[in-house]
């Protein structure tokens, strides 16, 4: 089975094909650097992916944040609905942690707020 | 006398079009208690918001008629009214361009006409007179007739204008008071909207395009109004000097014609097109029209940027069955003044007067104000104001030194002014229209969520309850983190 | 004073650190909004820094990166301030709630004030204008930084990095996102964004596809949306209506130049922006142009280094430093749409940014100096989404006439 992907790793969105037999990979083709090759692994065994979006403040204003690591993708929408009850008391720097674990990654601050 | 429990006026205007704004400013130089009802939640709603934004010399309509007898008044009034109210107007006089010797006999007839109707200056100007005053004009046009009274204004600036003033001098704006019931009880008209109710002695019936069913509610069906779209398609401020006068091509059955016009903010208008409808709430534009307003627009001016497009637009016109004006008195103590269709806008001063005169003549005392001030300071006040001045102003309230739409550089100070001042914004196009924020380049992409907030601060409203233009036109749904 | 700085974005504070480590003092960064960091405050994806820092940053961190070396630094700014107007002879005149009215002479200027988006307007979209109608910058705002919904049910216009990143912010937040419509035969997005933003979420691509008409009074109750023929005209009878209540626009970013074009630079025509030379200086002597008001970016790091180069220049032009010994125009096939620079007027090595027309596989961008190839590159594939790069070498550049940029390719 041939799996074609688009490369998210870097904004040159290499054309990745990915030939599998049985469920194991046997050949990745298309990519111009070995992360490529490890997004190309990883996306076909265990998707994941950086979310990013806001959590509110005590006050209600919003206080971008985001996965400190990538998370799995099947859980993104997961983690927005908990982060939804989320309210931060201001200020915030750049990497504050506003959650210890949700799915996996820390949520972390990606501005300074307040 | 009125019930009980119901607020009485002495006189209540239907409608904050231009009409009903003249109207009810008119008749605040009496000791009249006034209200204007308004069916939104702004004034100049209707036509007076989407229009031609033109005064007419006074040559178009047939000799005799209010149209023409009003126009022609109005015309000659519209200068000191605009001064007073502090609103902008040019006098950059107008052409009526003719092709061939067939449109040449038409404006010739034209000419005729305006003459019969008191115009003054007309004169007809030969193709190289022609070029001269007006560069970009095709070479196709043979000559054309020249108005040097005919003037530019911004329609919903004066309609604000005027209620304002109106305001100023004591007389309330009700807004989202949809007329839909009148009861005559003596001599008094009781006006409901709904559970709303107000009483009155005079009724001005400015009602656009429902005057038909307002006056249906005396039980005058003398009349119908249908609307009759316009579309219009206007430019970047970049584009404004392509026309200097008011460029009209020869009129037809249909009406005066496509033109195109500088406007007083230094915009290029080009428009409008002419079709009757019968639903008086769709507003739309339609391919076809734009694509005819570019065409014939083009012909005339064949240089026009359209890729410079800020914004398209449609008017409704409110034509009246008899042709004319429909400016009559069906019961005593309530007057139409329905059909106002073009020239509405240039007449507005002098259907005001003539609206005055009808009731002094039914017998109505007016009585004139001492402390009647016709004067309302310019909304453009800030902008027009020297370094000194503005520093001075900025200094007093500094809020006149942050500049919130950059592109039509209107500053917080200016939006605040238009909330606050009569009568108020109450949503994002209100500020619009008061102030041009939004009216620019990025057509409010970048000043919108802040003169949202402000909206929001100064109304004392949620962030989510701020409306583009009242009603249900809400801008935001909700907060984010709430919808899933 | 010897330097003034339009514009507190990346652009502008990446100028303002490079002319201070090229020993300027004397110098200002003046921004409108409350804070420096520009369109990047509200960009809170990530994805910026990959090329610059190596690593990947959203937009409020790498803005960060910047902002903490101008604090650092001590390079003054003033927020909330607004250059009403530049003359050719390099008064400012600029306006804020502390000190009103204001003007500064300075001995060089760069101009960093970025780009605004097309709106509706000047696409003349058939149909009413209801609330509901929003650019998708304008809508980005008001999610990430005012915290409020714009709509719950999307279709987006235009699949420019902007409306693909919108695409997926408004699903995050539980907004259902339609479609996302493009005019043309291919996105003007990055190919990663499609993947994220629109695959990620099974959100419909039509390509070829436009809005051909808006419903509803008050607010948005739907569009109408048609397929495109090549011409990019609807094609009759293959409209569809989509209900939602909100329409978001990425339609193209325009440079913002209201301010150059009063300070007398001559501005391209393809690119919206000044032309410039090599130093990113525009064609007012002592004037420099960079990041998004020069030319529309699609990487904030590329911004970043023209910034530089500009800052740089302007720091030498302060000193009086005037090299000049070539005066070459750069001219395109018209298959490369644009080049920045537009001039080289000193023989240096020069990184040469374009962008194409149209999408081409296989292709091969030719330098010609007349009629010499001096330079070539080949790439699999160019879009007009992507900004491409090709270096000059000095020993190349002549000493006058025209650098012919041409590009050879299956389209």
């Amino acid at each position: 089975m041939v799996r074609e992907l688009t490369c998210i790793i870097c904004p040159m969105g290499c054309g990745i094909s990915v030939t599998s037999e049985n469920g194991k990979i046997t050949g990745i083709s298309g990519n111009t650097c070995p992360r490529g090759e490890a997004y190309a692994r990883e996306e076909c065994t265990n998707p994941v992916r950086t979310v990013t979006t806001t959590v509110l403040s005590t006050d209600g204003r919003p206080v971008p944040v985001k996965t400190e690591h990538p998370i799995p993708k099947s859980k993104v929408l997961d983690c927005m609905k908990q982060l939804d009850s989320v309210r931060v008391k201001l200020p915030v720097k750049i990497g504050d942690c506003i959650c210890e674990d949700v799915f996996g990654s820390r949520i972390i601050s990606s501005a300074n707020c307040g | 006398m009125a019930a009980e429990g119901i607020a009485y006026y002495d006189a209540a205007v239907i409608g904050a079009g231009v009409a009903g704004a003249m109207t009810a400013r008119e008749l605040s130089r009496y000791d009249l208690k006034i209200c204007i009802l308004e069916k939104e939640n702004d004034v100049a709603m209707g036509a007076s918001r989407a229009n031609s934004a033109i005064v007419h010399a006074g040559f178009d309509a047939k000799e005799g008629t209010l149209k023409a007898k009003l126009n022609v008044k109005g015309s000659e009034m519209m200068s000191r009214v605009a001064q007073e109210l502090g609103v902008k107007y040019k006098n950059n006089g107008s052409l009526v361009i003719a092709f061939d010797e067939k449109e040449r006999s038409m404006i010739e007839k034209l000419l005729i006409r305006g003459n019969n109707n008191g115009v003054r200056g007309l004169r007809i100007v030969e193709r190289e007179e022609l070029r001269r005053i007006e560069p970009n004009i095709s070479e196709k046009a043979i000559c054309a007739l020249y108005a040097p009274t005919g003037a530019i204004i911004c329609p919903y600036e004066l309609t604000a204008a005027a209620v304002g003033n109106a305001m100023d001098n004591g007389a309330e704006l009700l807004r989202n008071f949809e007329v839909t019931g009148i009861e005559k009880k003596d001599d008094v008209f009781e006006i409901s909207s709904g559970s709303k109710k107000i009483s009155a002695r005079i009724v001005i019936n400015a009602a656009g395009l429902y005057a038909d069913k307002i006056a249906a509610m005396v039980g005058d069906t003398s009349f119908s109004i249908h609307p009759r779209r316009g579309e219009y398609i206007l430019l970047d401020k970049e584009c404004g000097a392509a026309a200097v006068h008011t460029v009209f091509r020869t009129p037809t059955e249909k009406g005066k014609g496509i033109l195109v016009t500088p406007t007083v903010d230094g915009n290029l208008l080009t428009g409008p097109t002419s079709v009757d409808m019968t639903d008086k709430e769709d507003k739309s534009t339609t391919d076809d029209g734009l694509a005819r307003v570019k065409r014939e627009t083009s012909e005339s001016i064949p240089s026009i940027p359209f890729a410079k497009t800020i914004t398209s637009f449609c008017g409704l016109r409110a034509v009246g069955s008899t042709g004319d004006f429909i400016i009559t008195s069906p019961v005593r103590g309530f007057i139409n003044a329905a059909g106002i269709e073009s020239p509405g806008l240039s007449a507005s001063p002098a259907i005001a007067e003539f609206i005055r005169n009808m009731l002094l003549e039914q017998g109505f005392s007016l009585k004139l104000r001492k402390d009647y001030n016709p004067v309302r300071p310019p909304m453009h006040g800030f902008a027009c104001a020297d370094t000194e001045e503005k520093n001075r102003i900025i200094k007093e309230n500094p809020a006149f030194g942050r500049i919130v739409c950059r592109c039509e550089r209107v500053t917080e100070g200016e939006i605040l002014e238009a909330i606050r001042r009569n009568p108020g914004a109450r949503d994002v196009d209100g500020v619009k229209r008061r102030t041009r924020s939004g009216m620019g380049r990025c057509q409010g992409g970048f000043c919108s969520p802040r003169i949202m907030e402000i909206l929001a601060d100064e109304l004392k409203l949620p962030f989510e309850a701020v409306t583009k233009s009242g009603g249900a036109s809400l801008m935001c749904v909700g907060k984010t983190k709430e919808g899933r | 004073m010897e330097l003034v700085i339009i514009g507190g974005g990346p652009a502008g504070m990446s100028a303002a650190v490079a002319a201070y480590e090229s020993g300027v003092r004397d110098m200002m960064i003046i921004e409108r909004d409350e804070a420096l960091g520009g369109i990047l405050r509200q960009c809170i994806h990530n994805g910026f820094g990959l090329h610059r820092f190596g690593e990947e940053l959203t937009g409020p961190e790498y803005a960060w990166k910047y902002e903490k070396q101008v604090k650092e630094l001590g390079i003054p700014f003033k927020l909330n301030t607004t250059v009403l107007d530049i003359t050719p002879d390099k008064t400012i005149t600029a306006v804020n709630p502390e000190d009103g009215v204001f003007t500064i002479k300075a001995k060089a200027v760069i101009l960093a004030m970025g780009c605004r988006e097309r709106p509706r307007g000047a696409l003349n979209i058939a149909g009413t204008r209801p609330a509901g109608i929003y650019s998708a910058g304008t809508a980005q705002k008001l999610v990430n930084m005012k915290g409020f919904m714009p709509g719950r049910s999307v279709v987006i216009l235009g699949s420019g990095d902007i409306g693909l990143i919108m695409a997926r912010r408004m699903t995050l937040e539980g907004a259902e996102v339609k479609a996302v419509c493009e005019l043309m035969p291919y996105s003007g997005g990055l190919a990663r964004n499609i993947e994220q933003c629109l695959n990620d979420f099974k959100i419909p691509l039509r390509l070829s596809h436009t809005v051909v008409r808006v419903f509803g009074k008050e607010r948005l109750t739907g569009v109408s949306v048609a397929r495109v023929d090549e011409n990019r005209r609807p094609v009759p009878g293959t409209e569809e209506y989509i209900p939602c209540d909100t329409l978001l626009l990425s339609v193209g970013l325009i440079p913002e130049n209201e301010l150059s074009k009063s300070a007398g630079i001559a501005l391209s025509g393809v690119t919206g922006g000044p032309e410039v030379n090599q130093d990113r200086q525009t064609t007012v002597p002592g004037i420099f142009a960079c990041g998004n008001v020069l030319h529309v970016h699609d990487l904030v790091d590329f911004v970043s280094e023209e910034a530089e180069t500009a800052g740089k220049k302007a720091a030498e032009y302060i000193i009086g430093i005037r090299k000049k010994n070539a005066d070459v125009t750069l001219k395109t096939d018209g298959r490369i749409r644009y080049t920045v620079p537009q001039r080289i007027t000193e023989k240096s090595d020069v990184n040469v940014y374009f962008r194409v027309g149209d999408v081409f596989r296989g292709a091969c961008i030719n330098v010609y100096s007349g009629g010499r190839l001096i330079a070539s590159r080949k790439k699999a594939r160019v879009a007009p989404g992507e900004m491409e790069v090709i270096k000059i070498k000095k020993e190349l550049i002549p000493d006058s006439g025209e650098l012919y940029f041409e590009l050879e390719a299956k389209k």
